[in-house]
């Protein structure tokens, strides 16, 4: 039985405006489910809508094995941290923490004993006393999560409780509450637009977009092979190169551009999909790390002029142009500071990155070979986006 | 965009008859005593009772031409319009110069402020009362003080010098007002803007001028329509205790006549009429305020 | 201590702070003048008023609050209505204004808007404008010459409800939520988050209508006939009246009643004056 099942989910504002279409999606028993995507793609909603805090218009949610969906949220038996803590600035931790406890009709005695516990757990006991501005950014983060532990809910809904710290302990309190979940196996919702921490966080991530769920798989399925070019686009740091290309009548050859790449007749074996498309258009992506300079004796090369270098101390990352067109995705942004089109040169053809090793050198305006195995390249149709495999 | 269509419901509770039985007593109370006289007040400026209040006809305009014609009413609003512009510009003028003077005073800010700020919670009709005996012909030292200087002072008599009385009062209390905003306003005046004009060589008066006199807009404006009402309405006591309107309507403000014509003269439909254009021009300084107010305050 | 800023006058710190205080004993004139009357027997003013205060402030005291001028009200009966009627105001414009607010700022209700402008367009208007329709209809409602009448239609007036709207509005959104998921429902939320976060409101609301109350002049005016229902500022006209009725006009009594009638809202404001000015101040904002 799922923690949380969501059938069919669906919420139209009284604008019009459609914001979850038609979702649905489980997490299981104990486990960590991030929902991953630009803003506006109806992640929060979907969390406001499993928190009760909104009405759905259509479609049943259920939590464990009751039917929730017109129940309102004190009695979901759900807990949620909000992304700016949402803590009660009059009172000390210690009655935050008891609030939602008290409210529950609880004896004081257990009250005050639940909430130790909790504070105990998160280190929380020496601020107990404390009001919530005397704290640290990383300690209001652990108090709005004690308040949620001290219910015992069955399920934690988390609204991207990790924004508003620093990049440094960000980190940290990924891996803080990464342990605490584990520890206490309870089913989680996240939610977040960072797709660094949607990858190491999520057990499973579902990726949405314009209110309808794209994909939602393992982080390494989902980076290994995205269901269509958004996922593509979506997830992975730079992201993956992606052009149009003309695939060969045989199926035994990729034009990209004034390029010929040669495909070993194994792509399109374990492409069924593909098949179709020999003659006409795809969209091929290749991943930043499967470009390599200087690798002599690799299946294939991409010739390319390199327009920017960027020294990353462990690896550089080369920015090139390729007189191939580029494959628009539309939404590819999302992350946290990047705008839409990463980089924007003198457009001569699509542009493009590579991961390479540390001391290559590389100089910007020279053309180099990149080397690559064909058997790495992702195919898309280029109107559809839908990935082909099977 | 996400968090424009969010906040629809973001952050409030659901359901609709807690709410309005919530707001009720409020409703009830503003309906009653404001809403509705104001509503009534139009349909009484339109007709003319009786005598005895029995029986009433529709005159169309002819009140507000009574108003606009009669010469006591349009000298009402003569003289309102002298006395609201005079002490608003005179009470302004000497709260921001007070309020620059007294926010470099260091720590002794706040008893400065007491100081200025007390006047503007007198009851008006009590600081009225205090000025009556101090300019009192005869017995009040400031009488007395002028006497000496060789004025002829008696406002019973000049209505010029009535017209200043009420305007001293009036500003004497009106001042600490504007000081307190101004005060906080300048509070809020970051020094690097001073300084920055400082360093390109603008002088210290030229600099308050250009540089945080533009910044305190928005508290001058506020001020303004605030000590334009406070004028307009705030001045019946005073009037009533040390002038009674007179001599011969030199002080007779639109409050003042409306009261007059209400209670005095029983014209209720004349005072009808007064209370329209007290209203209309109450209400324009509101939308005003409001429509400032709005852009700076976002509501949810 | 603050670096100095930039000022319009180039006058020292000596002149500034000689000037300022001038000024400010210039304002003080008034109330001296008064404290000097007020302790002197009335015949001290034929030659002119005394500079220095005397010794007469208990035989007036005893005149004032014991005697009475002839014909007027009893002054401790009119600061007792002063007091009931100020302190009525303030609670019960707080008990409407409080609720409605929090309608206004955490409920999404059909109709919302029309209140929100039908409540807030007396903001800026105060009974002066409408008090003669006012008076009309509260003379219907049986409010005439009663402590209703003195009470009720001043709770007329928006300001309350815009001040905490105010406070309300600047509330982290996320809070309602929270209490939602911890079970606090809207009443709770009111009592145990709302309230006790908007404190500071709560006090300069209180002092604003209590000042309100108390100085009321015109309304108690017109609303009230007998002496039992007089307020202390609007009774100050009978007293001036009643103390220029003797051939020596009875200043010193005058000005004794008058300083019992400032004190009061005098004391509260600047007693309280860091609240008052907050909520003065917000208004603005």
């Amino acid at each position: 039985m799922p923690a949380i099942a969501m059938e069919g989910l669906t919420k139209v504002y009284p604008t019009g405006q459609r914001a979850l279409d038609a979702l649905d999606l489980e997490v299981k028993e104990g486990e960590f489910l991030v929902l991953v995507g630009p803003s506006g793609c109806g992640k929060t909603t979907a969390l406001r809508l499993v928190a009760g805090l909104e009405e759905p218009t259509g479609g049943v949610l259920r939590i464990g094995d009751r039917d929730v969906t017109h129940l309102p949220p004190k009695d979901r038996d759900v807990a949620m941290v909000f992304q700016h803590y949402a803590l009660y600035p009059h009172m000390t931790i210690e009655a935050n923490m008891a609030f939602p406890l008290r409210t529950r009709r609880l004896p004081k005695a257990a009250v005050r004993a639940k909430v130790l516990e909790v504070a105990r757990l998160l280190d929380l006991e020496p601020v107990l006393g404390r009001k919530p501005a005397q704290l640290s950014g990383g300690q209001r983060q652990r108090v709005a999560m004690g308040r949620a532990i001290v219910r015992e809910p069955a399920v934690f809904l988390m609204d991207e409780p990790l924004s508003n710290l620093d990049a440094k302990l960000r980190v940290q309190m990924r891996a803080e509450l990464l342990r605490l979940q584990r520890r206490l196996g309870t089913a989680t919702l996240y939610v977040t637009h960072d797709q660094v921490e949607a990858m190491t966080m999520g057990d499973r991530v579902a990726v949405l977009r314009g209110g309808v769920l794209q994909q939602c798989d393992t982080p390494h399925a989902l980076y290994q092979r995205p269901a269509n070019l958004f996922v593509a686009g979506f997830l992975g740091t730079p992201a993956m190169n992606l052009f149009r290309a003309q695939l060969a009548e045989d199926g035994q050859r990729l034009r990209l551009g004034s390029q010929q790449l040669p495909l070993p007749p194994e792509v399109l074996a374990t492409r069924p999909a593909l098949a179709p498309y020999r003659g006409r258009t795809v969209a091929v992506g290749i991943r930043p790390e499967h470009l390599a300079l200087g690798a002599t004796g690799a299946p294939a090369t991409l010739r390319a002029e390199v327009a920017l270098v960027e020294a990353l101390g462990a690896e550089q990352l080369v920015h090139f142009t390729l007189d191939a067109p580029a494959q628009p995705v539309e939404d590819r942004a999302g992350r946290p500071g990047e705008e839409p089109a990463p980089l924007r040169l003198e457009q001569t053809g699509a542009t493009g990155t590579a991961r390479v090793g540390p001391d290559e050198a590389v100089r910007v305006g020279s053309t180099v070979e990149f080397g690559l195995d064909p058997a790495t390249l992702q195919f898309f149709d280029p109107e559809g986006g839908q990935a082909l495999w099977a | 965009m996400a968090a424009r269509r969010r906040a629809a419901t973001r952050g409030t509770f659901p359901g609709w008859l807690l709410p309005l039985a919530l707001i009720l007593p409020e409703l009830v109370v503003v309906g009653l005593f404001f809403l509705y006289p104001a509503a009534r007040v139009v349909e009484d400026s339109v007709t003319a009772s009786n005598a005895f209040g029995l029986s009433s006809r529709f005159v169309g305009l002819a009140n507000f031409r009574a108003l606009f014609s009669g010469g006591d009413e349009l000298h009402s609003l003569e003289v309102t319009a002298l006395f609201v512009g005079v002490t608003t510009l005179v009470a302004m003028a000497l709260g921001l110069f007070l309020a620059v003077q007294v926010e470099q005073l260091g720590r002794s800010r706040v008893l400065f402020r007491t100081l200025f700020v007390w006047p503007y919670a007198v009851p008006a009709a009590i600081g009225g009362t205090l000025w009556l005996f101090l300019f009192e012909p005869g017995i009040g030292p400031g009488a007395r003080l002028l006497a000496d200087l060789g004025v002829r002072w008696n406002f019973a008599l000049h209505g010029p010098q009535a017209m200043v009385l009420v305007m001293a009062i009036f500003v004497w209390q009106q001042v600490g007002y504007n000081l307190l905003f101004y005060l906080a306003a300048l509070q809020g005046v970051p020094s690097e803007f001073q300084e920055a004009a400082q360093v390109d060589g603008a002088g210290k008066l030229r600099t308050f001028w250009r540089v945080v006199f533009p910044l305190l807009g928005p508290t001058t404006f506020f001020l303004l329509v605030m000590d334009l009402l406070a004028g307009l309405f705030g001045s019946f006591a005073v009037v009533d205790l040390v002038t009674q309107g007179g001599p011969a309507g030199a002080t007779s403000f639109l409050v003042y006549q409306l009261y007059r014509d209400g209670f005095v003269n029983s014209n209720a439909n004349l005072a009808a009429a007064e209370t329209i254009v007290l209203l209309v021009i109450a209400g324009v300084l509101t939308v005003f305020q409001f429509r400032f107010l709005n852009r700076r305050v976002h509501y949810r | 201590m603050r670096p100095t800023r930039g000022a319009t006058s180039t006058l020292g710190r000596g002149a500034r702070l000689g000037a300022v205080t001038l000024l400010a004993l210039l304002f003080l004139v008034p109330l001296y003048v008064a404290v000097v009357a007020a302790t002197h027997p009335a015949s001290a003013f034929l030659r002119g008023v005394p500079v220095l205060p005397g010794g007469d402030l208990l035989a007036n005291g005893r005149q004032v609050l014991v005697r009475g001028l002839p014909g007027t009200p009893s002054v401790p009966r009119m600061l007792l209505n002063s007091a009931l009627m100020a302190a009525s105001v303030t609670l019960g414009k707080l008990l409407i204004a409080v609720p409605a607010a929090f309608a206004i700022g955490f409920f999404r209700f059909p109709g919302r808007r029309l209140v929100f402008w039908l409540i807030f367009v007396t903001l800026m208007l105060p009974i002066e404008v409408t008090f003669f329709p006012t008076y009309q209809v509260s003379v219907q409602l049986g409010l005439f010459n009663n402590f209703g009448g003195l009470v009720v239609p001043l709770l007329a007036s928006a300001t309350a409800v815009f001040l905490f709207r105010q406070v309300f509005a600047a509330f982290p959104l996320d809070l309602v939520d929270a209490a939602r998921l911890d079970g606090a429902g809207p009443l709770r939320f009111l009592a145990e988050v709302a309230l006790p976060m908007a404190r500071p409101t709560l006090a300069a609301v209180a002092v604003i209508e209590f000042v309100y109350g108390w100085n009321q002049y015109l309304w108690p005016l017109v609303i009230t006939s007998s002496p039992s229902n007089a307020t202390i500022v609007m009774g100050i006209r009978e007293q001036i009246a009643a103390a220029e009725s003797f051939a020596v006009p009875q200043w010193n009594l005058v000005m004794l009643v008058a300083l019992l009638a400032l004190i009061p809202p005098v004391v509260v404001v600047v007693a309280m004056q860091r609240w008052f000015v907050r909520g003065l101040v917000f208004q603005a904002r």
